[in-house]
């Protein structure tokens, strides 16, 4: 315990706690611009740690991490673009409230609720690391197959208005995500004689098609010459209020944080998948599911919350394990080799000061989020709320391409991304929603390689697809597929009827 | 009449300057930062090397090196755009070995041929290992082949993708065994740990990096390397059990077909002498990279053995040629 202590004091020296200052404000500005990821940011950064002494230097990176994670939701709320894929799902409710005048609160909302999410994972980091560790390893290639299945059932909540739709939007993004060198195999798919797309499509260059770019199409399109469609003065103490009413949800919170760090905890998963489960619970159990996506502060509280969370979850694995839980887990674990660190049960004996250090950095650089995230957002806000549309419709284009290009220096992901553009545009005026189209190129590697892997490991062992259903992991994932598959459909009719009988009594 | 008396010279003298361009080039190389191209993720095993190499290969050329990030496909992404770059040393790529022999062989078209990439250095390999967990029934090779003698395609080994190192390490100890395995590809080295520490396979036929980073965990039953290597020196070797199997990934650095051979020579030097800098060496070996000191013309030499062998290999297995 004392070694403990020695590293948390290392931490508190106005020279640590300055350079996770300065992590946290990178954190941010890359979390924002769509096209710098959590996983880019943490790796530029990597090589200036090698100077340090071990412990300054994973702070600063802890601090990178868990603010660009954060720094997603701005752009979210003000373009609908989601700066990095953990924030998909604060577009559905953040950007409706930013249109409507309510930017700011939206802004605080995304803050208060990663703090807090943030805060949780970190929590389980430091006090349940071992225990939780071993759920990570009940996950293998079957239980992938059934969590991305599980996944694709939120289109169920997502588009309960129409299921064509949405099961139409899923197949397509699961058709583009077989594009590229097949996860198993090797083979050659759909590339069209083009070598850049054996790569496969970038998921955030279609973020910015799907989402951002029918956003700026409309501004332009609806001759508005303000951002804001509706002229709301700011209230004095806005700080406060919203504040209270993130607080008077705490049912919300506490299964978001638990949804965003158990997801981190499963290896492979992340942000991305985290934000997206969050956001579909709160809905499936919210008393009004119906106002979801029409700017209610519910859904900004469960994605952001849950994908602050996945970053204590993500590093639970990894410094127990040895198992990156998330992407950027695996460039945190490139540094801690480089240091002579190596993840097991010596980073809690010997290395008990430095390990015990990080996780407390983590403490101090979630809080650190508050002040440094309220005040650049509220000055994002007002940049972009300020802007006339003529000015801010062709700067977000600009940033656009330059964040498509950034994400991986190919010229064919701005390519993909201004067809997705196009493809959004028109599934805009379709009335379809795109979030099914990204889940499903999220999901459909997963779903791929688990299924291929599974029927490879079912061969071996003489079961065949039998395998999927016989493992206990598996068969509880089926059953909260299935669940989460028939609620929506259910609850719908549950409400039919009950506004019928309201209908008839009076 | 002025206009062309300056015209004049200027042509002549741009003229003389292409020609002599890559000659004058060569003489101030170089003369600007350097972009060092990754085709993987960051914090994979080209990433870290990449990263630990930079502060180096900066002293010794006295100017910037920039890591950029090119993934996807493989590798094939970066090295497809490495072919296509300005032939001036100032654009290099980390390049892999099974991965760019058996790219063009397999997929037909990978965007890039294998001699199209000019090589420069091979700093390092990383040997297979097959391992398995601490409490595994298999304590050696012996038992692990008995076993999957008696017991044909039941025995299932995790690795790095498919037509990788990983997965030749595996055909080639089927073959040199008599045995039948079923080979699971995973989506990186780093990604089929969890499976096996979650005990959904028997073994790993992995990386001797990722062996070193989970020895309290996993049992290595032998090496793919002509020698033990220095991190568990107790793991014995394919070869001494009797079985000739010597696999592994081997990475480098390569530039763009045409790069003048001057230039290439003031890389693979930088490279050897970052190679032979003991501070690096101590951090490499730490990590269980063996280093390699292959320059431009043995490496490419040790490409084309390899082809060959790996032509040899595949023939009877179902892959395009």
């Amino acid at each position: 315990m004392n070694t403990a202590l020695t590293g948390i004091l290392q931490i508190l020296s106005p020279g640590v706690l300055l350079l996770m200052l300065g992590g946290t404000v990178i954190g941010l500005v890359a979390g924002a611009l769509p096209g710098i990821s959590a996983t880019m940011a943490v790796a530029l950064l990597v090589p200036f740690t090698f100077s340090m002494p071990a412990i300054s230097g994973l702070a600063l990176l802890g601090a990178i991490y868990m603010s660009a994670i954060y720094g997603g939701c701005f752009s979210a709320i003000l373009i609908n673009t989601p700066g990095t894929p953990s924030s998909i799902g604060t577009c559905f409710d953040g950007y409706p409230m930013a249109r409507q005048g309510r930017g700011q609160q939206a802004i605080i909302v995304a803050t208060v609720a990663s703090v807090l999410g943030g805060l949780f994972g970190v929590a389980a980091l430091a006090f349940l690391a071992p225990p939780l560790a071993n759920v990570a390893l009940k996950f293998g290639p079957p239980e992938y197959f059934w969590v991305a299945i599980f996944g694709l059932t939120i289109i169920a909540t997502l588009c309960s208005k129409s299921l064509i739709k949405g099961i139409m939007g899923g197949l397509l993004g699961l058709l583009i995500s077989t594009i590229g060198i097949a996860p198993i195999g090797g083979d050659v798919r759909f590339t069209f004689h083009t070598p850049a797309l054996q790569g496969g499509v970038e998921l955030v260059g279609t973020l910015i098609g799907l989402f951002c770019l029918p956003e700026v199409l409309s501004m332009i399109l609806d001759g508005s010459r303000t951002y804001e469609t509706v002229d709301v003065k700011q209230s004095k103490g806005v700080f406060g209020t919203t504040f209270r009413q993130v607080l008077a949800q705490p049912m919300n919170l506490l299964t978001s944080s638990v949804i965003g760090t158990v997801v981190g905890i499963i290896p492979g998963a992340g942000g991305s998948i985290a934000n997206l489960v969050a956001y579909n619970e709160a809905m499936r159990s919210s008393k009004h599911p119906e106002k979801f996506g029409t700017g209610i502060i519910d859904g900004v509280i469960a994605t952001e919350t849950a994908n602050n969370a996945t970053v204590g979850g993500g590093l639970i694995p990894l410094l127990t394990l040895g198992v990156p839980g998330t992407p950027v887990d695996a460039v945190i674990y490139a540094g801690l080799l480089i240091h002579g660190l190596r993840p097991g049960a010596e980073l809690f004996t010997r290395f008990a000061d430095v390990t015990y250090g990080f996780i407390f950095s983590l403490f101090i650089a979630t809080l650190m989020m508050l002040p440094v995230g309220l005040l650049l957002g509220t000055a994002l806000h007002k940049l972009v709320s300020k802007l006339s549309i003529r000015i801010l419709a062709p700067s977000i284009m600009f940033l656009s391409i330059i964040g498509s290009y950034a994400i991986r220096n190919n010229i064919m992901d701005v390519w993909v991304m201004l067809i997705c553009g196009v493809i959004g545009f028109m599934l805009k005026m379709l009335k379809v929603d795109p979030a099914p189209v990204v889940l499903g190129l999220i999901l459909g590697p997963l779903a791929e390689a688990g299924l291929v892997q599974g029927l490879l490991m079912g061969r071996a062992s003489g079961m065949g697809w039998r395998l999927f259903f016989t493992r206990p992991v598996s068969l509880l994932l089926l059953a909260m597929s299935v669940f989460s598959l028939v609620w929506p459909i259910i609850s719908a009719q549950i409400r039919r009827r009950r506004a019928k009988e309201v209908g008839t009594g009076a | 009449m002025r206009l062309a008396r300056v015209l004049v010279p200027v042509v002549i003298l741009s003229l003389v300057a292409l020609m002599f361009g890559q000659v004058v080039a060569a003489a101030g190389f170089p003369e600007k930062p350097i972009t060092y191209m990754i085709c993987f993720d960051p914090g994979g095993e080209s990433d870290i090397t990449a990263r630990l190499q930079q502060k180096y290969l900066e002293d010794v050329l006295k100017t910037k090196v920039v890591i950029t990030y090119k993934v996807g496909g493989g590798g094939a992404v970066g090295w497809s755009e490495l072919i296509r770059s300005k032939p001036d040393g100032y654009t290099i790529a980390g390049d892999n070995l099974p991965h760019t022999i058996l790219q063009p062989m397999q997929r037909g078209d990978a965007g890039y041929t294998t001699e199209q990439l000019k090589r420069v250095y091979c700093f390092e390999s990383t040997p297979c290992a097959l391992v398995v967990k601490k409490d595994s029934p298999f304590k050696t090779l012996d038992d692990f082949i008995a076993f999957a003698k008696k017991n044909p395609g039941a025995v299932t080994l995790g690795g790095s993708g498919s037509w990788t190192a990983n997965h030749l390490g595996t055909i080639e100890l089927e073959k040199a065994a008599g045995v039948k395995l079923t080979y699971i590809p995973f989506t990186g080295s780093g990604s089929a740990t969890p499976a096996l520490l979650g005990g959904h396979v028997t073994g790993l036929m992995t990386y001797t990096t990722m062996a070193a980073q989970q020895l309290d965990k996993f049992r290595i039953l032998a090496v793919a390397a002509p020698k033990r290597s220095a991190v568990f020196p107790d793991a014995p070797t394919f070869r001494e059990l009797g079985y000739d199997i010597v696999e592994g990934a081997y990475r480098g650095v390569s530039v763009p077909p045409n790069t003048p051979d001057n230039i290439v020579k003031i890389l693979a030097d930088a490279f050897e002498k970052v190679n032979k800098n003991p501070e690096f060496a101590k951090k490499m070996a730490e990590l269980a990279f063996d280093l390699e000191f292959m320059g431009p013309a043995e490496y490419t030499k040790f490409i084309q053995t390899r082809k060959a062998y790996y032509t040899d290999l595949l023939k009877d297995m179902d892959i395009k040629q």
